[in-house]
């Protein structure tokens, strides 16, 4: 599954897997701010920001054409209003669009791609991000894969007991099930939780130390951004 | 040789009226591992959330000499390792690691201390290679293994196991069994399978609608209420 | 309908930011407060069960289906502080990890859906909780898909994504099928919930309908708003745009109202349905 392949990229052992997680994020959102201020039509600029993708791509160790086809997930949308609107006769726009939203989405990739979600996550907590955000995330990626196997193995005893049934109703009743199971299931886990000693509240684990190689990285990534931005 | 636990006239009705236990009397000797047979429904599991208090019956409940009420709640729920049939629902930390040290944490230990104790307990039960890994991403087994861990790491004197073998796979089923052969504490064991009661444990409990209808030697048991598949 | 990187303009990405951040924080503290605490892994759960169940086909006629996208109905389930915090999370993860959704047009994802979609579910559940629950689960459905949507739309012209007279149209359309759509597939959902166990569903308190009317109304200005706002972007944009033939104000505010207009008068002929049936 998708999921499964980003998790073992986030488990690398790359220059840029070590990195900070908070370094890596303000790096990501630089880039992004850079990407969406960038005018349309500016292609040259377009392309060495692909460059600068592939590059930190390479260093990362990812597979270049799995970052491309996973990102390419946001082309349905893109592809759609960047045809309408080169149909409206604005064929630079539409190019810019196509364009910035699968930059995004590479660039984004290449942050989870190198980073785990407990580094993710920990640099949002060190952010001020609510815990009880954090938390819901956590649990949420946790159990998602959990339930949704659970979905799949329901899916297939419904067609075990016949190809033809596809009913709104059945459908419902698949939900409401599926919603039971997973409510029992929340309940275990606070038993589980509770066993261990827990009193209501999450013991965060001490953040790491922001290293000068961190800093050393975001500054190079700023540059490169605003290099490409203003020259571009 | 101590008392662990000692149990007399429990009684629990779930809130929609079923008496599910119905004037329970229980004992465990350290060091000492019992099997609880039963019906589905019987009344093991209600009687096993009773162990560390996560339900509330009326009756005497003691552990390690302390008589179970809120304010030794915590204190009993260090001594109480309850290691769940669900391990998914056991492991519920983004990593391996950060799940082994949640029970210590809550205990108050400082992160370092409860870092370095969970990687301890991990090596213990052979599961050096996964600190990282998040628990999806581990076998039945494995995750068997870290829930275990989970447990040890709050350094508790009995062990309460629901089915702990079901989903195994017979190589892994004899790894773990030989693990769980190996750990000291008195031992709770919840489970249908004779040949895992026989393996683990010396004292049977026969629980039959919410009473225990007889108790003795494993093997005893087993004849009596013919408690096996074949 | 998420936006992803790309499609807005920088004011317009950077004020939903701006707006949503602290809005979460708020939603977040509320959500600690009206929780104990054994509903951490309960929100955590839901979110999961909320991404599994959107797997689950509903067939609507021939050779088409929807599915479920559980705003609403994380509302009934939850309330609205919880459930707001949990498609937050939801939206993070999506777009992290899923490509659903851009990383900076997360505050506009997170206010459209999180926040305003949830708003509008509350608000429609208490609004028609007295006419049948059907008609107001209903509502809360349609409803929290209808004001999602015409906020994403309203965002996008403003970022002078151009878009016909046509095009304006049909998409609102299909808006309005995917709103009922889904104000169909939750009152299922929720029939078949409280069948396996009604106290799942958290009864709505009585509260005063004038002040829920009144909050609903200020959410419909907020939506009104976007789309004729959408209408007059600033100068830059204006220049970029030039050549395009946008469409005026009027036919988008309009557009925008008729839409809600039928998910109201719908529920309202149901409401009234309903009673009538009862009260015969």
């Amino acid at each position: 599954m998708h999921h499964l392949v980003i998790d073992r990229w986030s488990r690398g052992s790359s220059s840029l897997h070590q990195r900070d997680p908070r370094a890596k994020l303000a790096a990501l959102l630089v880039f992004l701010v850079v990407l969406s201020t960038t005018r349309p039509g500016a292609q040259w600029a377009f392309v060495a920001y692909a460059v600068l993708l592939i590059l930190t791509a390479n260093l990362a160790r990812l597979p270049i054409l799995g970052l491309a086809s996973r990102a390419a997930l946001v082309l349905p949308f893109s592809a759609t209003f960047a045809l309408l609107t080169w149909w409206s006769g604005d064929s630079l726009r539409a190019l810019a669009l196509a364009e910035k939203s699968f930059l995004s989405g590479t660039a984004a990739l290449l942050l989870v791609g190198t980073t785990p979600l407990t580094g993710w996550t920990a640099a949002l907590e060190s952010w001020r991000v609510p815990r009880m955000l954090i938390l819901v995330i956590q649990f949420v990626y946790r159990y998602l894969f959990v339930i949704a196997e659970q979905v799949q193995r329901m899916r297939w005893a419904a067609l075990c007991r016949g190809p033809k049934q596809r009913g709104f109703r059945l459908a419902a009743g698949l939900v409401g099930v599926l919603f039971a199971r997973s409510w029992q299931r929340a309940d275990g886990i606070y038993h589980a939780m509770l066993a261990r000693g827990f009193r209501g509240r999450f013991v965060p684990a001490p953040p790491a130390p922001f290293r000068s190689s961190d800093a050393l990285f975001l500054s190079t990534c700023l540059a490169g951004c605003l290099a490409i931005r203003m020259l571009l | 040789m101590s008392r662990v636990i000692q149990i007399a006239g429990l009684r629990y009705r779930y809130p929609d009226g079923t008496q599910a236990l119905d004037g329970i009397d229980f004992h465990l000797n350290s060091g000492e591992s019992v099997a609880l047979f039963g019906a589905n429904g019987s009344g093991k599991t209600t009687f096993v959330l009773h162990l560390n208090g996560l339900l509330r019956g009326e009756g005497s409940i003691e552990i390690c000499g302390m008589r179970l009420a809120d304010g030794t709640l915590e204190q009993i729920r260090s001594k109480v390792g309850v290691v769940f049939q669900d391990s998914d629902e056991q492991l519920f930390m983004p990593t391996v690691l950060e799940d082994v040290a949640f029970g210590p944490l809550n205990l108050g230990l400082s992160p370092d201390d409860a870092l370095t104790r969970a990687r301890t307990v991990l090596k213990r039960v052979g599961m050096a290679h996964a600190f990282e890994r998040a628990p999806y991403h581990l076998s039945a087994g494995e995750k068997k293994r870290v829930a275990i861990a989970g447990v040890l790491a709050m350094d508790p004197e009995i062990l309460v196991l629901d089915e702990p073998t079901t989903f195994l796979d017979p190589p892994t089923r004899r790894d773990l069994l030989s693990l769980l052969r190996s750990l000291p504490q008195a031992k709770v064991v919840v489970t249908h399978d004779a040949n895992l009661a026989r393996a683990l444990t010396s004292r049977a409990v026969f629980f039959d609608q919410g009473r225990i209808t007889g108790q003795g030697d494993v093997i005893e048991i087993i004849q009596r209420f013919h408690w096996e598949y074949s | 309908m998420h936006i992803p990187d790309g499609f807005l303009s920088t004011p317009v990405w950077a004020t939903l930011d701006v707006v949503s951040a602290p809005a979460v924080a708020w939603v977040a503290r509320r959500a600690q407060r009206d929780t104990q605490d054994n509903r951490i892994p309960l929100l955590g759960v839901m979110g999961a069960f909320v991404f599994a169940a959107q797997m689950v086909n509903f067939p609507v006629g021939p050779g088409t289906s929807g599915h479920l996208v559980g705003g609403a109905l994380l509302t009934v389930v939850l309330g609205p502080a919880a459930a707001s915090l949990v498609l937050t999370a939801i939206l993070v993860l999506q777009a992290l990890i899923f490509q659903d959704g851009g990383v900076l047009a997360l505050g506009a994802n997170v206010f459209n859906m999180a926040l305003a979609g949830v708003a509008a579910a509350y608000l429609a559940n208490r609004l028609w909780a007295h006419a049948s629950r059907s008609v107001a689960i209903f509502a809360a459905g349609a409803l929290s898909v209808m004001t999602s949507a015409c906020l994403a739309l309203g965002q996008l012209l403003i970022s002078g994504v151009p878009m016909t007279g046509g095009v304006l149209w049909a998409s609102l359309g299909l808006f309005l099928i995917s709103a009922i759509m889904e104000g169909a597939i939750t009152v299922a959902a929720v029939r078949a919930i409280e069948r396996l166990n009604p106290a799942w569903i958290t009864p709505q308190p009585a509260t005063s309908r004038a002040v829920a009317a009144i909050a609903m109304a200020a959410l419909v200005l907020v939506v009104v708003g976007t789309l004729i706002a959408s209408a007059a972007p600033d100068g830059i944009q204006r220049l970029t745009m030039q050549g395009v033939d946008s469409v005026g104000w009027r036919a988008r505010t309009m557009a925008g109202l008729v839409g809600i207009a039928m998910i109201f008068a719908l529920c309202y002929l149901g409401g009234k349905l309903k009673s009538r049936r009862r009260s015969a």
